[in-house]
């Protein structure tokens, strides 16, 4: 076995136990990295003398007798939705290609701090907008168990690098599906935490009621150490959950030792005749095993997902088009006064009016969101800028709070006749690349049953559960509000008897 | 395999082509002028079609009772989270870099042409 293919708790005892140094373990990522990812193409950009210098340094500390923790000296791949001080950071759009990150996003500060080896940034849809990484204006990212397929999306450069195991683990984000898609489109785990759970200081905003980081992993005890390393209270997220200032408890509820007296949902509107046969049978063959391992199966109804996909495309786009009016051509990134690569503008030649294809102030935004933002993040600028306009306010932003509401209670209401809710991640396994790139309609019915935990609130993860035509198959588990280590755990006891 | 999925898609196509729901072109072109982007004619039309068809999907929303219902503010009920409105100072190395992730940049200062002409 190659180092690159262990777990994080196999590196951690491999480094303790000195049958290994990080920096091998590093090198073999990076050999990893050079074999398939001309193919794969799930990074942007490598850091590569900064991950060796880290890792050298957890080696001396090893050397020098010093404890080391889970995560030092074990390597991560980072979306490049997530700031590191002194990197290029993209968000996968030409708008940020030559911008350079001036500091550390929270979750990189902890993992910083804990030690972590940091491979480089992985590819994703422009902005997180997208559910496949074809939007990405840096070329898509193919799938690991068939390059032909899409990876899912958007954070399909994480999940395609931990399929690939050209990284130990890594870090996405989750606006609406985008780290639990991918993970069952690329047949690897990855776990939204419930909102405010992680910090957002240092993610690129997409929507931002929305928004969670989360991480990717071989599986759910890893997927563990690294939400336990990146999660609590920060000054700097107002919206990060805080009691009185001290941290969550680790449990809110305990967490499930065994299947035994565990109450577990089905909701049958989450299994609607139009997915994918195979798929639907992979989910049930999982279910009924927790049935013999003891856990009462309960059917349950939601309100029909699509209304919380209704919802989802119109507060999304809502928060898309005001969080990124920060692009205009003159804070940061591609300018049409200045595009990247070109010489700096003599100080003469730039004088008002004088520069080419922009008159005035209004061109330059005008121009350099053009021609730096790719079709989609256009469209959803656009679809928000009117779901938000004078006159249309109430009928549609309003009105998907008031029905975001009521989801919020339905839910409130099923997780009081059973603990959590098992279901597909994905309507169907890994497309062809390109099949829906046209259609965004149909791009967006694949996000059905992982939007609603985004928009109520609620913590989700996906882990394998078989494959269908040599195609990975994902299971949902979906928790309360907070139950977080709750999910974790009934995802550990899943993984064990599928 | 019939997907009801992509029923309920081509559904949409058919309720499109019956009801005139689609934005007209200059509502684009408005839409276009508030976000800041500037739209060909070719993708004008394309827009027209795509944000109909989302905007026909949202539209499901309004067939739901929502009277009385509180629209939400916050999902975790949180309300107003205050700080002190302090000045953190930061490294001159940081203010530089930033003021330096302007594309036009002089003396420190972020450079733009003139907000009134």
């Amino acid at each position: 076995m190659e180092l690159n293919q262990l777990t994080i708790k196999e590196c951690h005892k491999g480094l303790v136990s000195k049958d290994f140094s990080s920096e091998e373990l590093t090198k073999a990522c990076f050999k990893e990295i050079k074999k398939q990812d001309k193919k794969i193409r799930a990074f942007l950009s490598l850091n590569e003398d900064g991950a060796l210098t880290q890792a050298k340094e957890v080696d001396k500390k090893i050397k020098n007798g010093g404890k080391i923790g889970i995560l030092e000296g074990v390597p991560a791949a980072i979306k490049d939705n997530i700031l590191i001080k002194g990197l290029n950071c993209t968000a996968g759009s030409k708008i940020l290609e030559n911008y350079i990150a001036t500091y550390d996003a929270t979750v990189i500060k902890k993992l910083k701090s804990a030690g972590a080896v940091i491979l480089g940034k992985t590819n994703m849809d422009e902005f997180a907008m997208g559910s496949s990484t074809e939007n990405s204006a840096y070329g898509a990212t193919k799938n690991p168990h068939n390059l032909k397929k899409v990876p899912g999306g958007s954070s399909g450069g994480s999940a395609a690098a931990v399929a690939a195991t050209m990284c130990v683990y890594a870090l996405g984000s989750d606006t609406g599906g985008s780290i639990r898609q991918p993970a069952s489109l690329c047949g690897v785990c990855g776990f939204k935490p419930s909102y405010g759970t992680v910090s957002r200081y240092g993610l690129i905003a997409m929507a931002s009621s929305l928004d969670q980081i989360g991480p990717f992993a071989k599986n759910v005890s890893d997927l563990k150490c690294v939400f336990e390393a990146i999660s609590g209270a920060d000054e700097k997220d107002a919206t990060s959950i805080q009691k009185r200032g001290v941290r969550l408890p680790k449990v809110e509820s305990p967490t499930p030792k065994s299947f035994k007296g565990l109450k577990i949902g089905v909701p049958k509107e989450y299994f609607i005749e139009g997915m994918e046969e195979s798929v639907k049978k992979k989910v049930e063959e999982a279910i009924a095993k927790m049935k013999k391992a003891g856990a009462e199966i309960i059917d349950v109804s939601l309100l029909d997902p699509s209304y919380g996909l209704a919802v989802y495309y119109t507060i999304m786009p809502a928060e898309v088009s005001a969080n990124l009016a920060r692009f205009d051509g003159i804070r940061y990134g591609y300018s049409v006064v200045q595009p990247p690569h070109s010489p700096p503008i003599p100080t003469e030649s730039s004088k008002q009016g004088e520069i080419e294809g922009a008159k005035n102030l209004l061109d330059v935004y005008k121009k350099s969101r053009t021609e730096g933002f790719g079709k989609e993040t256009i469209r959803r600028i656009m679809l928000g800028t009117y779901v938000l306009s004078a006159g249309y306010y109430d009928a549609y932003y309003k009105q998907a709070q008031k029905v975001r509401a009521l989801i919020r209670d339905d839910f409130r209401r099923v997780f009081e006749k059973v603990n959590y809710l098992v279901t597909p991640t994905s309507p169907s396994v890994a497309w062809a690349l390109g099949a829906k790139f046209e259609d965004p309609l149909t791009m967006y019915l694949s996000d059905i049953y992982t939007v609603t935990a985004n928009v109520a609130g609620l913590a989700g993860v996906s882990i394998p559960c078989g494959e269908s035509r040599g195609l990975p198959v994902g299971l949902q588990i979906m928790g309360n509000q907070h139950d977080d280590y709750g999910v974790l755990g009934v995802a550990e006891l899943c993984e064990k008897i599928i | 395999m019939k997907s009801r999925i992509l029923d309920r898609v081509g559904a949409i196509r058919g309720y499109l082509l019956l009801h005139i729901m689609e934005l007209t072109g200059k509502e684009v072109e408005h839409i276009a002028d508030l976000a800041r982007i500037e739209i060909s004619e070719k993708d004008k039309e394309k827009f027209q079609e795509q944000l109909s068809s989302i905007l026909d999907y949202v539209n499901k929303l309004n067939e739901v009772d929502t009277k009385g219902v509180e629209p939400i503010a916050h999902i975790t009920g949180l309300f107003n989270i205050m700080r002190e409105d302090e000045i953190k100072p930061q490294s001159e190395e940081t203010m530089k870099k930033l003021v330096e992730s302007a594309p036009e940049h002089e003396n420190n200062l972020v450079k733009t042409l003139g907000v009134f002409e």
